[in-house]
């Protein structure tokens, strides 16, 4: 099932189906390792909601919870 | 050269930030480039020597980057000086606890320079989660030596030393045209993982500590905590050390007794007297605070703050690495500016930059203590701290907001920040660090700036042009809630923010009372016509008024540009006296 990897639930891992975001993000992800195929699992979400961190090959990024529509996921 | 010790070379130290690069170049070199668990720390280019294996090594420490290809202005740098060939071998630091994504940049590093050396560093954290990498069959898929590190206990470091020693070129595969699927092929076959012990307690404490409900509260308790335990801990030991520089008052009075008065003048009432209160009031408080902070740092706290506040610092038109930045500069604001660096977007680094000098520093947190207790009781002192820092922190927020929709309009960035895993604090490092570095580093400059000042001070004073100036800057500072007397101070403590009370007390007196000022200066004040509002208003104008020479200085550096420079010292000023102006109105 595909979906935006802000609508996976905290702590379950998809896989990366396309990076959509505006270029500059989409280039910076690049560099951290983030591209189709890359396994993800969201782990924590600020108070407020806008920010999410996601691990991805061994590391913890945190980004804005709107810009993870743009990243699009497969769940098995 | 073959296997022979080389006599000199120039070794690059690259790869991500925050794998202990720097905490490796100290290792190697002695020096001590400043460290914690966060990325960006490391800025422009540092250099340092060691000697060893019957040669000299010179290691370039490269800012860290996620690749060679990127358009930021660290990656240009170390792009740059890698392809440059100036480097007799680069050396690629990885983080063996996530090699994968290290080895991205070890491949395209690989692609670009022939004699590379591979350091796998923070093996032993890495061993802790349970990742076991094999070194040999990575060498092999490399076609480059490879060590495995862990910097921080030194470990390795005699085997990295060899191995650059005798680097040769590179033969293997020079080309990956893929490099993200490669690092994953690699890595995938060269690790061998284990349970990882210390992951329930890292998932479990970083839950807590970026939760929901817990979150801010924590992060609010803990800054509270740091800025209590300063002000209380301080306290003490400040005492001490001015009946201490008292004696040694009294001990050089002595020996300048044949001198001429002008002389024993300059030197003790001026330069003595006044380095004497800076260093009193200035070297405990920031002795317990920048230890404090350093732990938050070391550990990895800082950038969780950043994501727990950048909702609120969105709604302001900046990021949550601003608060980052903020929380930096209540130990000093030059180094809030410098930190500004690891914000991406040139408009928010500008908002940052511009907007630090409102988190007041260490330099004037005595200031805040002493007129808070001095006017508001025991507790009045912590309270004002606390109080003035809140609200330094909303007026930096507030001008954000309505920079960014005004003179600064910008399209909202996008932000990427990384998390890197807690680790244990390392508290003998710590110490050492931030007391030698930091703070012996701070008050050094203070004291350079302090002996001058306080011998011209003197001067001013014995010529009477302290109390002529106070005159005719008397009506402005009347009109803000202070008197002339005040803003004169503020004005003459442009180069260090901690000179603001001993020239107060200078141009009040003809000299600096060494005694302590606690109930002698109280009484001073008071006969000097000043009320509790008097108070409020010099405490507001603290926090709200042009940044320290030192400060400013560095933003012409970091922004390179006089305009935007003068900008910084002209928004917190003109919030400064807006404020005490109302304040002046509201209380009458």
């Amino acid at each position: 099932m595909e979906m935006g990897l802000e609508r996976l639930p905290m702590g379950s891992g998809a896989t990366v189906t396309a990076v959509n975001t505006a270029p500059a993000l989409k280039n910076r992800l690049e560099r951290f390792g983030m591209v189709p195929g890359t396994r993800v699992v969201p782990r924590y979400r600020s108070c407020d909601g806008t920010v999410t961190a996601v691990e991805f090959r061994g590391t913890v990024v945190a980004l804005r919870t709107r810009d993870l529509r743009d990243i699009r996921v497969t769940r098995p | 050269m073959r296997g022979q010790p080389v006599p000199r070379m120039t070794v690059a130290l690259a790869g991500n930030p925050n794998v202990g690069k720097s905490t490796l170049f100290n290792a190697l070199t002695g020096l001590r480039q400043h460290t914690g668990n966060w990325p960006g720390k490391t800025v422009g280019i540092a250099e340092g020597k060691c000697r060893a294996k019957g040669g000299v090594f010179r290691f370039v420490d490269l800012p860290g980057t996620y690749s060679l290809s990127g358009g930021s202005e660290d990656e240009r740098i170390a792009a740059e000086y890698i392809s440059s060939g100036e480097a007799d071998c680069t050396v690629v630091v990885c983080d063996g606890s996530c090699l994968e994504r290290s080895l991205i940049l070890a491949l395209q590093i690989l692609e670009r320079t022939e004699k590379v050396v591979v350091c796998v560093n923070l093996i032993d954290e890495a061993r802790r989660r349970g990742i076991h990498i094999d070194a040999g069959e990575l060498s092999r898929l490399l076609g480059a030596p490879v060590v495995l590190t862990a910097a921080g206990k030194k470990r390795g470091l005699e085997e990295l030393l060899e191995r650059i020693a005798a680097a040769v070129p590179v033969t293997l595969p020079r080309s990956w045209p893929d490099p993200v699927a490669a690092a994953q092929e690699i890595a995938r076959s060269c690790i061998r993982r284990t349970e990882d012990t210390s992951a329930r307690w890292r998932s479990r404490v970083d839950e807590i500590l970026v939760s929901r409900r817990f979150g801010i509260p924590i992060m609010l308790l803990l800054l509270l905590l740091i800025l209590w335990i300063t002000v209380w801990g301080a306290n003490y030991p400040s005492e001490l050390l001015g009946k201490l520089l008292d004696s040694g008052y009294f001990l050089l009075k002595r020996w300048l007794s044949a001198a001429p008065g002008w002389l024993s003048g300059v030197i003790l009432d001026g330069m003595y007297a006044t380095s004497a209160r800076v260093i009193s009031v200035m070297l405990p408080p920031m002795a317990i605070f920048f230890p404090l902070f350093t732990v938050l740092e070391d550990i990895g706290y800082l950038p969780r703050m950043a994501f727990l506040l950048d909702g609120k610092m969105c709604r302001c038109g900046g990021c949550g690495k601003q608060a980052l930045t903020l929380c930096m500069g209540l130990g000093c604001n030059a180094v809030g500016v410098t930190g500004c660096r690891i914000i991406d977007s040139p408009r928010e680094r500008l908002l940052a930059v511009l907007t630090n000098a409102m988190v007041p520093c260490n330099g004037r947190f005595p200031t805040l203590i002493l007129l808070g207790s001095l006017f508001f009781g025991g507790a009045g002192g912590a309270l004002a701290v606390a109080g003035f820092t809140v609200l330094g922190v909303l007026g930096a927020m507030a001008a954000s907001g309505v920079l960014s929709r005004t003179a600064l309009k910008h399209e909202q960035s996008t932000f990427l920040m990384e998390m890197p895993p807690l680790r244990r604090p390392r508290i003998g490092q710590i110490l050492v660090r931030s007391l030698l570095d930091r703070t012996l580093h701070i008050a050094g400059r203070a004291l350079k700036v302090a002996a001058p000042a306080g011998a011209l001070l003197w001067l001013l004073a014995k010529c009477s042009l302290l109390g002529s100036a106070a005159a005719a800057l008397d009506p402005f500072g009347k009109a803000m809630g202070m008197n002339g007397v005040i803003l004169l101070a503020f004005l003459l403590s442009l180069p260090a923010n901690e000179l603001l009370i001993p020239v107060i007390l200078m141009a009040l007196t003809g000299a600096i009372s060494l005694q302590g000022i606690g109930d002698a200066g109280g009484e001073l004040l008071m006969a000097a016509g000043w009320t509790w509002r008097t108070a409020v208003c010099t405490m507001l104008f603290t926090v709200f008024h042009w940044p320290c020479a030192t400060t400013l200085l560095t933003i012409r550096r970091e922004t390179g540009s006089l305009k935007q420079t003068a900008a910084a010292f002209v928004l917190p000023t003109a919030m400064g006296i807006l404020l005490c102006m109302m304040v002046k109105l509201l209380l009458g």
